[in-house]
């Protein structure tokens, strides 16, 4: 038999020591379980929260398995199904609001738009299923990017270009408004994609937590905008630009999709 | 529905509507603002009873007691009272039959559902020489078991002593609609025996131009006339309600199911159109104060009559097997573990492959009308895929509406302008895209899915001036998507090309000696 790789039968010791026992462990636990140099045992769990097959405790720094791992063990959920579950919670979504309500999911570094309900006046809009966003400004971006760990290292990794003035493209703002969205549950985007546009999203979360998906509520910032407000302000939750009864609307929308594809947590 | 989806809208102060669906599975109660948004929604199931292979049943005294109890659920969710409801509306499932006793309520059998063949060998003696069409020109259908007065004509003559007691005057006859209404307005005291024209239009007991029961038409099915409810528009007030949670409130409007989505979509013009995509599909053309004659095989069938305005009659067509093809490929085939998965399995190709999939499960249907015709999968080569199955599956769909739509052109002279859906396959996106494609048409899809209970609503507003006029709610409609036509002329006319000759193929594949 032909020698196997050693840095794979590590990456795969790495993954069994976090799924038994213990959860959460520490580099140095890891490193001296597994009888690794310290530095190695680094190496090993960069490479694999980059897959998404480790994620990192921002308190902590300890390690646990990533939504990735998950993924793959579990059949994905179909994003026709995910539609055909969230018709209803949209529709009554887009009634409520009066604006459109697009949900979009993780797709080759951006956002693919999976369904789209119109804003409910009589003008022309054209459908944009199939569409993609940006993942770095876009209010469905920035959801998916707090809440699943591969969205987020593919917005961090990815290019992150300025669409308009107040589109956040450094690292460290960057980040802090993600850090800021997992603190409120949603994010906001303030002409970050589009001039004289604003959006709020919320995530749809399966019934393993990840988020699958997430919802938002799109339209003219003058009609979801806070009148006043430091609209764009990044990292400061009291000030993220948008009506509160809209992001409470979203959330809501978003809960009862992920009780209908078996979220029982909400 | 959480408080705070809804919250935001301001439906807080009324006054409403309310609607009574009556449909095939359950029954249900929708409260609506003058927005047309749905504010409170309560539902119960019934039972269906199979008594026999082919038979289907209801037993109306238990649907009369869950209307009772959705009507008081749906009111005590909204939080409102009854002084807050300007009027009941009805929609019902169509052509299920039920006779009852005028003196004591009682129903004298189960109704008989629409789905059930029991009258297949009477609707065949029923047709003499002449055959199907005898009494199509006067009523606009052919006999078949699905219509009401062949029904009747069963229970009369199998229920021992019911001609008597018809004969007599001691019978009701009434289709769901005129069940739930008499009930409603008092019952053995003083309920009002009434139905709408588009129910009376399925019972083959209505003369279509003049709108009255056919004598003629009575004696030879031998159903007394007697026994029938007084004919009354869509859109009027049949009396009021007394007791229950809504005493004292207008009951103002009645239309069979596929009519009132008609209504609900706001299909008020000659040439609008609705079609309506579940396990089958029913599609129905306003074709304006004319009832037009089918030569295609449609059905044709009054749309609604608002108070004394002119009848709006309307041609319609069915598919058997829409959605329930999606199931067949999920249960029988297990090509997909569920429905919606079919659009992801049919959009990992960009196209057919060449394959065609007629579903004449049970025999073709309009336009074609051949039993004897079987379900084909055609253009198989090595190169096809179950995806290009997948995918020939949603065109069938397609393809079987287009045939309509086609039948209805020619017909009434009227070209499809834009086609409104509804439904569980409106979720389907490559669906109605295709749909769009091979109708050459834009297809669009309403904010409010509830279109049936709408219409019902909206058709019992306009009897007590909640609603001033048609042209009001066309402004309530609102459009939640709209696929517009991409294909290339030449691509859908060789498409359909080819899907008629698949048609052809699945045509005759029943012997006689099968039959």
């Amino acid at each position: 038999m032909a020698k196997n790789i050693q840095s794979l039968e590590r990456a795969a010791a790495v993954l069994r020591l976090l799924a038994g026992g213990e959860r959460r462990l520490g580099l140095s636990d890891i490193a001296s379980s597994l009888g690794l140099a310290k530095a190695t045992a680094h190496g090993i769990l960069r490479t694999l929260q980059a897959e998404g097959f480790v994620e990192q405790e921002a308190a902590s720094g300890r390690y646990q398995l990533g939504a990735e791992l998950l993924r793959l063990g579990n059949s994905y959920l179909d994003v026709h199904e995910l539609r055909s579950r969230a018709l209803v919670w949209t529709d009554d979504l887009a009634r409520s609001s009066g604006e459109s309500v697009h949900l979009g999911v993780l797709h080759q570094g951006g956002v693919l738009i999976v369904h789209h309900v119109f804003r409910p006046d009589d003008s022309r809009q054209v459908l944009e299923v199939g569409a993609m966003q940006p993942l770095h400004c876009t209010a469905l971006g920035k959801v998916l990017c707090a809440f699943d760990p591969v969205a987020h290292n593919e917005a961090i990794e990815g290019r992150r270009p300025s669409l308009t003035a107040r589109t956040v493209t450094l690292p460290v703002p960057f980040e802090a408004e993600l850090a800021a969205v997992r603190e409120r549950g949603w994010a906001s985007d303030v002409e970050e994609t589009w001039d004289g546009v604003s959006a709020v999203a919320a995530p749809i979360r399966d019934r393993h937590g990840m988020a699958v998906g997430a919802i938002a509520v799109t339209g003219a910032s003058e009609r979801l905008g806070v009148p006043g407000a430091a609209a764009g302000a990044a990292g400061r939750p009291e000030a993220a630009g948008v009506r509160p009864d809209l992001a409470a609307a979203v959330r809501d929308c978003a809960r009862g999709v992920s009780r209908d594809i078996g979220n029982g947590r909400f | 529905m959480s408080d705070n989806t809804t919250g935001t809208s301001s439906h807080g102060t009324g006054p409403f509507i309310a609607a009574i669906d009556q449909g095939t599975t359950s029954s249900r109660c929708i409260v609506f603002d003058r927005d047309g948004r749905i504010v409170a929604v309560d539902q119960k199931e019934h039972e269906q009873i199979f008594p026999k292979p082919g038979w289907v049943e209801h037993n109306a005294a238990e649907i009369w007691v869950n209307v009772q109890e959705v009507v008081a659920g749906a009111i005590s969710k909204a939080g409102i009272t009854k002084d807050d409801v300007k009027a009941i509306g009805i929609t019902n499932q169509r052509e299920t039959t039920l006779l009852w006793d005028k003196n004591t309520g009682e129903p004298v059998h189960n109704a008989i559902v629409w789905q059930d063949t029991r009258t297949d060998a009477l609707t065949r003696e029923l047709g003499r020489n002449v055959g199907a069409d005898r009494w199509r020109r006067e009523t606009g259908l052919p006999l078949s078991t699905y219509f009401a007065g062949p029904k009747a004509r069963w229970l009369l003559d199998n229920v021992e002593g019911l001609r008597e007691r018809a004969e007599r005057g001691d019978i009701l006859f009434g289709t769901m609609d005129s069940w739930v209404i008499w009930n409603l307005t008092g019952g053995t005291n003083g309920g009002a025996h009434v139905t709408d024209v588009t129910n009376a239009s399925r019972t083959m007991l209505m003369n279509l131009h003049n709108m009255e029961w056919d004598q003629r038409i009575c004696e030879s099915m031998g159903v007394p006339s007697v026994m029938l409810p007084e004919i009354k528009s869509s859109a009027e007030v049949y009396g009021t309600a007394k007791g229950g949670a809504l005493d004292g409130v207008p009951v103002a409007s009645a239309l069979g199911d596929q009519q009132a989505a008609l209504f609900g979509q706001c299909c008020f013009s000659e040439g609008d159109a609705k079609s309506t995509y579940g396990t089958g599909t029913f599609m129905l053309m306003n074709t304006a104060t004319k009832p037009v004659n089918s030569y295609a095989g449609l059905l044709t069938t009054v749309g609604y009559r608002i108070g004394d305005q002119p009848a709006v009659y309307a041609l319609e067509g069915s598919i058997a097997v829409t959605g329930a093809l999606v199931q067949w490929m999920r249960d029988q085939m297990g090509l997909i573990k569920t429905a919606p998965e079919i659009e992801t399995l049919a959009s990992s190709v960009d196209d057919n492959g060449g394959a065609y999939f007629v579903p004449a499960f049970s025999g073709l249907f309009a336009p074609h009308w051949n039993p004897d015709a079987r379900g084909v999968i055609t253009g198989l080569t090595g190169y096809v895929t179950k995806a290009h199955i997948a995918r020939a599956v949603l065109e069938a769909t397609a393809w079987q509406t287009r045939e309509i739509s086609d039948a209805m052109t020619k017909d009434s002279g009227v070209e499809l302008t834009t086609l409104k859906v509804d439904g569980g396959m409106t979720a389907n996106n490559l669906l109605m895209q295709t749909l769009a494609d091979v109708l050459d048409a834009p297809v669009v899809r309403p904010l409010v899915a509830e279109t049936t209970a709408l219409g019902a609503a909206y058709a019992a507003g306009l009897a007590v001036g909640f609603w001033p006029d048609t042209e009001a709610l066309r402004a309530n409609w609102r459009r939640a998507a709209e696929w517009t036509p991409q294909m290339d002329k030449g691509v859908r006319d060789r498409e359909y090309k080819n899907w008629l000759k698949a048609v052809d193929r699945s045509k005759g594949w029943l012997d006689e000696s099968d039959v």
